[in-house]
């Protein structure tokens, strides 16, 4: 019985594997957190399989930063058709790179901004916030926090994209008073790490008052830990904007199944996925809203995001300011 | 076989080399250095040059003790010297942090006392997680060369009462020292994520922190080549400088020997190796128990896919194990100028431009997918090198310089030599070469995050994955495993090298 | 035939030359003071060091610049004669090992081999499990079945008690008679013993092989320094 039922199920398999040679594969690079089995990859693929009549397979590799960076070493040789995880900071350096093709995805989003670009599809988006414990001192601005005694630990904006994101929160605040507001922070910052896994580690550990996350990472606790004890703090200068993006490569080989994608993206059987796996707001609130949890999360009333190309002439410089502050 | 040796060194410093040439041409070269790289390149010096300092001057004492002492736990003791080495540096940090950090058990008992809290962050914090890595490696070396002193010396020096620190130490030290020296700064050389979590900020910014930069960032791959250049050079100087002033000291073999002693019975000697020895126990054991009592817990609670990913980390290690003590082998046998860059080169080139490199290299022609676990595996092989160079040279020599006469008398030369005189006399080196090569293996996150999909994840990578997904406990779980799994390869195989290696 | 044309080896400062003409098979017995060169020329002719002039011939052929294991030589060395990690016939099998035999073939040489020397029934034994009397028993087996037509004895028995000593002289008598054995000695007694020549070794010359018989009863100046007379 044993031997038949192998043999079977090895028929089975060459049937399937038949049927999938025919069947088109459309190729998603994301970044890791995205693609594994605890994020929202596995729920995106069962539901665009249901209705594309293709094979998605992802294939995520590090963070967004190192998305963007190995499509630049393959080049047009990539067998990529889509990019997905991309962030705000990295898109003038993916649109001179020449690799995406505009899309044709129409949607009124629910961003705190007006989105009209033609390459890049929003599918989420966060604000920066530190997140802190619940019922200990928070400071209300960047002010107060560089005033304040509180020890913090942030990323590296060499290394890290939320590192980035806090030196661009600083310089839309603070302006030419940017390196005065890093050299009063210096006090304040246990450590720099390589990337935000680190940073909440430690963070959790009790290394730090608070980490540079989102405003959306309580409610991980909240609602997948039952745990309320994490905040993130409201501060006077609004907050600085995460959006992340997908696009088209330019030399996919499945063009019409790229832009389906794509139009998917921002359909609910994506969105809706995308609060509880991605643990970030949605760029398209699904029907049945966001989910429970997500109402106790602080809304910034001010959001800050400089315009892409904008962002890219600023960084070298913001970076050497931060060094030379955070170096003394 | 000479010829091979040479061959397969050369073999080495392409796979080294190449990718890294491959980066420069794909950039634009790009020679300008600024300030920031200057205060890159000093501090990657000055941290790497304090940890060596540290590293190796306290491996003195401890070594001494370890040779001189019969106590239970000293087997446990010298297995547990090769953990930290192996662990992925974030677990190795976590533990640390645990002891050390703002709400570690040292300040907690600052704290109870009412002292003030002390920070590890810093240039001090840097050097300490080095000294915690690397300490223990140095012990290991430094207590070969106490093996390699023969018992009846000590004899000898005990009938006639002579000093035997000045006679029979020091000499050994002043041959063993440069080598073990130069392995741990080629270590700390290229220290990226230590550097960065422990550093404190962007004053202990390394070169490798800058080379990181250069391709995520900026993809300057020009630049990234040029700086991870300048760190081959600095690697490269300080190894040949070591081989100018060291003699071959061996690493494995004859750990478990205790030479019988007539200078070591007074109570000054006693309370001094004690102490040192507790010191570095505690040094070891508590950030390794940190890691083991936050681990446990999760284990039940370990996804599926755990397993699939630990068999993957299992089969790299065995394959980089294999290359590692076989490339070893023959270059070993080959000796000279070109087992000192091929043992060197491997340490001091930048991670991120090699895997960079070698996948410009190889996307053309297979796709990454496929080759992630081999190149993870070769470049894990590749790391393994040095150590394996460094054990096998000197166990060579002595076979050769017992039985090398009735080899030659008998005719046995090339592979019968090999099968019949080398082999079996170096067995013990083999098991510890191909120990430390496994264990690392299992520990390193490498280049896979370049090239692997979720197929093809490996367990160091899956426990990025978790804690990138929030998910710290699980991956504490996985963090455990990995410990259990270091020290479990590094055991079986050093072991395998000792049963039946009668004399 | 053995023949040393005008050789000279130097080991650092010191030197030490011989001129024999052909040497049939035979027990030719080195002897002179320690340092006198026995084991340098000893190695010279096993092939373990360089001549620095002159010609080592065999036959009529010159072997000066053979490797070891291509001359028509088999050393016993005073210590290190078997591989401690290889029992008793794995080690005697090495001496074997080009000749194309069957393993039956191998395994029937072995243990007439091991019989030739009293160790029958032992090759299972690594040589620690031996007594220092069988490990040269053991040795001289390996030597036995090397088959080369010159044995070089240096001092392999030096360890060993009178008694067992004397044994072993005479078994290396037994079993090599028909081949040329140069053995090293200090003790007149052994060259008496089963030496047939004798060449004395001192202040940096090896003279060439006389009969033992009228050497020792009429011994020239240098041995009767060497022997105190």
């Amino acid at each position: 019985m044993k031997t038949r039922h192998l043999i079977q199920s090895a028929g089975l398999s060459l049937l399937a594997s038949a049927a999938m040679a025919d069947t088109p594969v459309l190729t998603v690079y994301t970044y890791d957190s995205f693609s594994s089995e605890w994020g929202p990859g596995p729920a995106v693929e069962a539901a665009f399989e249901e209705t594309c009549g293709c094979d998605l397979q992802f294939v995520g590799t590090g963070d967004g930063a190192a998305l963007l960076s190995r499509l630049r070493l393959e080049g047009t040789r990539t067998e990529a058709d889509i990019v997905l995880g991309l962030d705000t900071s990295l898109l003038a350096a993916a649109t001179d790179s020449g690799l995406f093709a505009p899309h044709s995805v129409e949607a009124d989003y629910d961003l705190p901004i007006d989105w009209t670009d033609e390459t890049f599809v929003p599918f989420d988006w966060g604000w920066f916030a530190f997140v802190g414990n619940a019922g200990a001192e928070a400071p209300t601005s960047l002010r107060a926090l560089a005033d304040s005694d509180l020890k913090i630990v942030i990323q590296d904006p060499r290394s890290s994209t939320p590192g980035l994101g806090l030196l661009m929160w600083v310089k839309a605040a603070y302006g030419e008073e940017a390196a005065t507001l890093w050299s009063d922070l210096a006090d304040n910052i246990v450590t720099v790490t390589p990337g935000w896994s680190e940073a909440y580690g430690m963070f959790l550990e009790g290394e730090a008052d608070a980490v540079l996350s989102y405003t959306t990472s309580p409610a991980y606790h909240l609602i997948a830990e039952e745990d309320g004890s994490k905040v993130a703090w409201p501060f006077a200068e609004g907050h600085y904007m995460q959006i992340e993006v997908a696009a088209k490569l330019a030399g996919t080989d499945q063009p019409e199944l790229a832009d389906q994608f794509l139009a998917f993206i921002v359909s609910d059987g994506f969105q809706s996925v995308i609060p509880t796996t991605n643990w970030m707001y949605p760029a398209k609130v699904p029907a049945e809203g966001l989910p429970q949890g997500f109402e106790t999360l602080i809304q910034p009333e001010q959001s800050l995001l400089f315009e892409a190309t904008e962002a890219e002439a600023l960084r070298a410089e913001a970076i050497e300011e931060w060094r030379a502050a955070l170096s003394q | 076989m000479r010829r091979t040796g040479t061959l397969y060194a050369v073999l080495v410093l392409a796979i080294v080399l190449l990718p890294v040439l491959a980066v420069l041409r794909a950039g634009s070269v790009n020679l300008t250095f600024g300030a920031a790289d200057w205060a890159a390149l000093r501090f990657t010096i000055l941290q790497a040059a304090l940890s060596t300092m540290f590293s190796v001057v306290l491996a003195i004492p401890v070594a001494r003790a370890l040779a001189r002492r019969r106590f239970v736990g000293r087997g446990a003791l010298i297995t547990l010297l090769g953990a930290p080495f192996i662990l992925p540096v974030v677990v190795a940090v976590t533990g640390l942090l645990a002891v050390f950090g703002r709400n570690g058990l040292v300040n907690s008992m600052l704290d109870w006392f009412g002292l003030p809290i002390v920070s590890i962050y810093g240039l001090w914090g840097v050097v300490l997680a080095h000294v915690f890595f690397n300490l223990p490696l140095a012990v290991r070396l430094l207590l070969q060369g106490w093996a390699l002193i023969p018992a009846e010396r000590f004899r000898l020096a005990a009938s006639m009462n002579l000093p035997v620190w000045h006679l029979l130490e020091w000499p050994m030290l002043r041959a063993a020292v440069p080598g073990a020296g130069a392995v741990v700064f080629l270590i700390c050389l290229t220290s990226f994520a230590v550097a960065l979590t422990l550093g404190g900020g962007p004053g202990a910014t390394t070169l490798e922190v800058a080379i990181y930069q250069a391709v995520r960032f900026d993809f300057d791959l020009g630049r990234a080549a040029v700086l991870a250049i300048v760190q081959l050079l600095v690697g490269l100087t300080a190894a040949l400088a070591a081989w100018r002033f060291a003699i071959n000291g061996a690493l494995g073999g004859g750990l478990d020997r205790v030479v019988a002693r007539w200078d070591t019975a007074q109570l000054r000697t006693r309370v001094a190796d004690g102490f040192w020895l507790c010191l570095v126990g505690l040094l070891l054991v508590l950030p390794l128990a940190m890691v083991v009592l936050r681990g446990l817990p999760a284990l039940g609670d370990l996804p599926a896919a755990v397993w699939p990913a630990m068999g993957r980390s299992v089969l790299v290690a065995f394959c980089a194990a294999a290359i590692s003590v076989g490339l070893g082998l023959f270059i070993a046998l080959r000796g000279g100028w070109p087992a000192t860059f091929a043992g060197a080169a491997p340490l001091a080139v930048s991670g991120m431009v090699l895997g960079t490199g070698l996948f410009l290299l190889l996307f053309p022609v297979v796709s990454p997918a496929t080759a992630a676990l081999p190149v993870t595996a070769l470049l894990n092989a590749l790391v393994g090198l040095p150590f394996a160079l460094r054990a096998l040279g000197p166990a060579i020599a002595t076979a050769e310089a017992a039985h090398g006469r009735l080899a030659d008398e008998l005719g046995l030369t090339g592979f019968a030599r090999m099968r019949w005189l080398i082999l079996p006399r170096i067995r013990p080196a083999l098991g510890f070469s191909a120990g430390l090569a496994a264990a690392f293996s299992i520990g390193d996150l490498g280049v896979i995050t370049l090239f692997a999909t979720e197929a093809g994840q490996t367990l160091p990578l899956m426990m990025y994955r978790l804690m990138g997904a929030y998910r710290m406990e699980e991956a504490a779980g996985v963090a455990f495993l990995l410990l259990g799994l270091s020290l479990g390869l590094f055991w079986l195989f050093d072991k395998g090298g000792r049963i039946n290696a009668e004399a | 035939m053995l023949r040393l044309e005008g050789l000279r080896v130097e080991q650092g400062s010191f030197a030490i030359g011989a001129h024999w003409p052909e040497q049939a098979p035979g027990i030719i017995a080195l002897i002179g003071p320690s340092g006198a060169g026995k084991s340098t020329l000893i190695s010279a002719i096993g092939g373990f060091l360089p001549a620095t002039a002159g010609r080592i011939l065999w036959n009529g052929q010159d072997i000066t610049g053979l490797a070891p294991g291509q001359r028509p030589t088999a050393t016993l060395f005073q210590d290190n004669n078997l591989f401690p990690h290889l029992t008793i016939a794995q080690n005697i099998a090495l001496a074997l090992r080009r000749r194309g035999m069957s393993t039956a073939d191998q395994k029937a040489r072995i243990a007439e081999g091991l019989a030739q020397v009293d160790l029958a029934g032992l090759g299972d034994r690594k040589p620690a499990q031996l007594s220092g009397g069988q490990q040269s028993r053991a040795a001289l087996a390996r030597v036995l079945l090397q088959d080369r037509p010159v044995v070089l004895l240096d001092e392999p028995f030096a360890a060993l008690g009178p008694a067992l000593k004397a044994e072993m002289l005479d078994l290396v008598k037994r079993v090599l008679s028909d081949r040329l054995v140069l053995m090293i000695t200090h003790d007149p007694q052994d060259a008496a013993r089963i030496a047939d020549r004798v060449s004395v070794v001192a202040d940096g010359e090896a003279t060439s092989p006389e009969p033992t018989q009228g050497i020792l009863q009429n011994p020239p100046d240098s041995l009767r320094a060497y022997l105190g007379q």
